[in-house]
């Protein structure tokens, strides 16, 4: 009796240290495989709808020339800048964190975030504007015009609007990530749910620098 | 590709670089919103695109990490891009030769 009660005392810090210390499963690489992994899934989402873009692009040229005179040019050049800082804000926060700079890690997320607060405010002034001039899938203002111009409406809407989705999970990951680097839970020597989830975010980015020309810059 | 990733020391770069970099994407985002203003006829879409597929691979190298990346993930996203352009490409054939 007393000695398996030592044993059990004895062995408990053994099994402590087996699952915080250095025995602690970690595999950086293998997480970051995952999400790569994930990310070629999205490519496959979003390369489908390019793809449906340009074949319908190539049948209706006029069509989607003269419905894209009408998306506010602005807007986008904007959205393009704010998504390109918040992924240099991203990136950065990343390297503070390597260096071990908490405060300007969480900082530089904060910011992140905030860009893409940002983005989501001026996409919903830019729908706004189009809906309330009549311009929404299924509108009698669209259903009258050719084909053309409601397929290309119609690829707008669902690509920037799957686009906004993914600004939104965007959001909620880094979030957690910032808590995260609160809470330490993500620190200086364990940094990959950060890293993954920048990944994530450079996505995000990369989806947009082609939604941008094909859609605002069509003159 | 380390066999040991406890000895693995993770690639830092630095501030500067990812800032660089970031002022390159502003300036061609400058060009092709310039060039779309002026009409080049066909090649607008082209300069459109190439310019696109310019800012995604810095993205991609420096902001994604690839260019410092084990090899793997390099072969990866390799892939991905050429099986995507294999699709649009086989796509075109098609439709260019209705």
């Amino acid at each position: 009796m007393n000695k398996s009660a030592e044993t059990i005392m004895t062995d408990k810090p053994v099994i402590d240290q087996h699952l915080q210390g250095e025995h602690e499963h970690k595999d950086p690489v293998g997480a970051k495989m995952g999400m790569w992994l994930f990310l070629m899934t999205e490519l496959l989402l979003f390369g489908g709808m390019f793809l449906i873009y340009g074949t319908y692009r190539y049948m209706n040229p006029e069509a989607f020339h003269s419905a894209a005179q009408e998306l506010n040019t602005i807007i986008g050049t904007f959205n393009t800048i704010i998504l390109l800082t918040s992924s240099l804000t991203v990136a950065l926060s990343i390297t503070a964190l390597q260096k071990g700079n908490r405060t300007l890690s969480v900082l530089l997320l904060a910011i992140t975030i905030a860009f893409a607060f940002w983005f989501l405010i001026n996409k919903y002034f830019e729908w706004s504007h189009e809906i309330h001039n009549g311009i929404y899938p299924g509108s009698s203002e669209l259903t009258n015009r050719t084909n053309g111009e409601i397929l290309f409406f119609g690829l707008y809407y669902v690509m920037t609007g799957v686009h906004g989705i993914h600004v939104i999970i965007g959001i909620v990951i880094l979030s957690f990530m910032l808590a995260f680097i609160v809470k330490n839970k993500v620190t200086p020597e364990n940094y990959i749910r950060l890293e993954i989830s920048g990944l994530y975010w450079h996505l995000v980015d990369i989806i947009w620098i082609f939604l941008f020309p094909l859609f605002y810059l069509l003159r | 590709m380390q066999q040991n990733n406890e000895s693995h020391k993770p690639h830092i770069v630095g501030y500067a670089t990812y800032i660089f970099v970031w002022l390159s994407l502003l300036a061609l985002t400058a060009v092709t919103v310039t060039v779309a203003g002026i009409n080049f006829g066909g090649i607008t879409l082209l300069i459109a695109i190439v310019i696109a597929i310019v800012k995604s691979s810095l993205v991609l190298n420096i902001f994604m990490h690839i260019k410092f990346d084990d090899v793997v993930f390099k072969v990866f996203v390799g892939i991905a891009v050429l099986t995507l352009t294999a699709v649009f490409v086989f796509t075109f054939f098609d439709y260019l030769s209705r």
